[in-house]
């Protein structure tokens, strides 16, 4: 286990200091588009530093190091129990280093007891497969962002939302405009048609760990997916809302079947400081690749 | 860029407009959710918190100590403000609070109280914890560690050339309420 253990730390220091190369190169791809002198620009310029800075340094890319989501895909017969219990001493670890903040507070008596753990934290998704491949995905996801995500009911009389995928794509623009630049962008969606008010919001998130430049294999989605980032880019609502030419870096969707008496459109939006890693874990718990 | 030194005189404060950037120093004071309803609630604070002509940030950093016990700011981004538009009006003039910074943007109290009071609203870098670290050149004091905890204290730090930009002005201007009514206007031009 303290092979894991220290993978698991590794694992967390990575993804807190180290944007993903497709978000980063995203990022250059937007700072090259903005208008020169603009305050879009500065702000752009800042993030460039920043991103540096915080692998430079191996130091929180942001102080909001979020809500601490572990997905595992496991071969059968992994101890789900130990893996959790390591993952949870990993993230003591973790915030003792400084690689994460002291960031989880009793919703009940408001104590911050400085460890992140507790009820909910960390969360740990396992999913078993026939293989014998053991490999962990980390995204911390922060407040800024989890706040602006949305869930919508079709049909929206006030949007002209129906229950088809006009509709989707109106109630998806409407976060996009309600969130302006409060979920620190240029940000990703991620969304997820259908499912109920739970699984919708978590397809939603899982959606992140598609990297920016794959193709949704549904055609239709894949149409909806460019044709939310053009026009939101067309918003000018730009980054951290300065008003600009990048309001989005990506839109990705999922779709889940729903109850007839239900069509949920879940939206969860992730900020430009998009912290996601993975690794691929040898037999004894050693890292043997970076997933992203 | 304009160079801002804390603390501020009205004038300085009245004289900046939406859109410019600026670099600050001197001391500001995180707070954020837990101290802003403190304070609303009637909450005392310690002579020590300087606010009048200050600076509150909205900000929970990451704090450690280093090996000879002293404090250090790893990181130090803002938080979104518009969840204290409740209470953020009240405080800039019971307080005299000169400036806001945080990030997101606030609401039309906010707004009023900043041309009312003379105040600005300071929009650092949301997710630029790094780069706004580097700007922290000291920690002075920290006040409710213990009851509200680290993100929630309230760190008195010393900052030198802090970038922001000002996006809610002295004179009833906000960048958020145009860049809002802009993109919903292009929006309804698009469905």
């Amino acid at each position: 286990m303290q092979a894991l253990f220290e993978s698991l730390v590794e694992l967390i220091r990575r993804t807190s200091a180290e944007i993903p190369e497709d978000v980063h190169r995203a990022l250059l791809a937007s700072l090259e588009r903005e208008k020169r002198g603009t305050i879009a620009e500065s702000a752009l310029k800042i993030i460039e530093r920043n991103i540096e800075l915080a692998k430079q340094k191996s130091q929180p890319i942001c102080q909001d190091t979020g809500s601490i989501l572990f997905y595992v895909e496991a071969p059968v017969g992994l101890d789900q129990i130990a893996f959790e219990e390591t993952a949870r001493a990993a993230v003591r670890e973790a915030t003792k280093r400084g690689y994460l903040r002291q960031n989880s507070v009793d919703s009940l008596t408001g104590v911050n007891d400085g460890t992140n753990v507790g009820p909910g934290s960390p969360v740990v998704h396992f999913h078993q497969h026939r293989g014998s491949e053991l490999s962990v995905r980390l995204m911390l996801k922060g407040g800024g962002c989890e706040n602006v995500g949305a869930q919508y009911s079709l049909p929206q009389e006030k949007l002209k939302a129906n229950r088809d995928l006009d509709g989707c794509r109106r109630v998806i623009l409407d976060a996009v405009l309600q969130a302006q630049g409060r979920g620190c962008g240029p940000g990703i969606l991620g969304v997820c048609i259908g499912g109920d008010r739970a699984t919708g919001y978590e397809a939603s998130k899982t959606q992140f760990l598609r990297t920016l430049g794959d193709a949704n294999p549904v055609p239709e989605l894949a149409r909806l997916e460019q044709e939310v980032l053009n026009t939101a880019n067309d918003l000018g609502i730009g980054p951290m809302g300065f008003s600009g030419r990048t309001t989005l870096l990506g839109v990705k969707v999922a779709v889940l079947n729903r109850l007839p008496a239900s069509f949920f459109v879940s939206v969860s939006y992730m900020c430009w400081a998009f912290r996601r890693q993975g690794v691929r874990l040898d037999e004894g718990g050693r890292i043997e690749s970076w997933l992203y | 860029m304009i160079v801002l030194k804390a603390p501020f005189t009205e004038a300085s404060i009245r004289a900046l407009k939406v859109g410019d950037e600026v670099s600050l120093y001197g001391t500001v004071f995180t707070g954020r959710d837990a101290v802003h309803k403190y304070l609303h609630e009637g909450g005392a604070l310690s002579e020590a918190v300087r606010l009048r002509d200050g600076i509150i940030y909205h900000c929970g950093p990451v704090v450690m100590k280093d090996a000879s016990g002293a404090w250090k700011v790893t990181a130090a981004g803002p938080t979104t403000s518009i969840r204290e538009e409740p209470y953020q009006g009240q405080i800039i003039r019971d307080f005299g609070v000169r400036g806001v910074i945080g990030k997101g943007g606030m609401g039309e109290k906010t707004l009023a109280a900043c041309r009312e009071h003379g105040c600005v609203y300071l929009h650092a870098i949301g997710g630029a914890a790094q780069v706004l670290a580097e700007c922290v050149k000291a920690v002075r004091s920290v006040h409710f560690l213990e009851s509200f905890g680290s993100p929630e204290a309230i760190w008195e730090l010393e900052v030198e050339g802090f970038p922001a930009v000002v996006t809610m002005d002295a004179h009833g201007r906000s960048l958020h309420q145009e860049v809002f009514e802009a993109s919903k206007a292009a929006l309804e031009a698009r469905l």
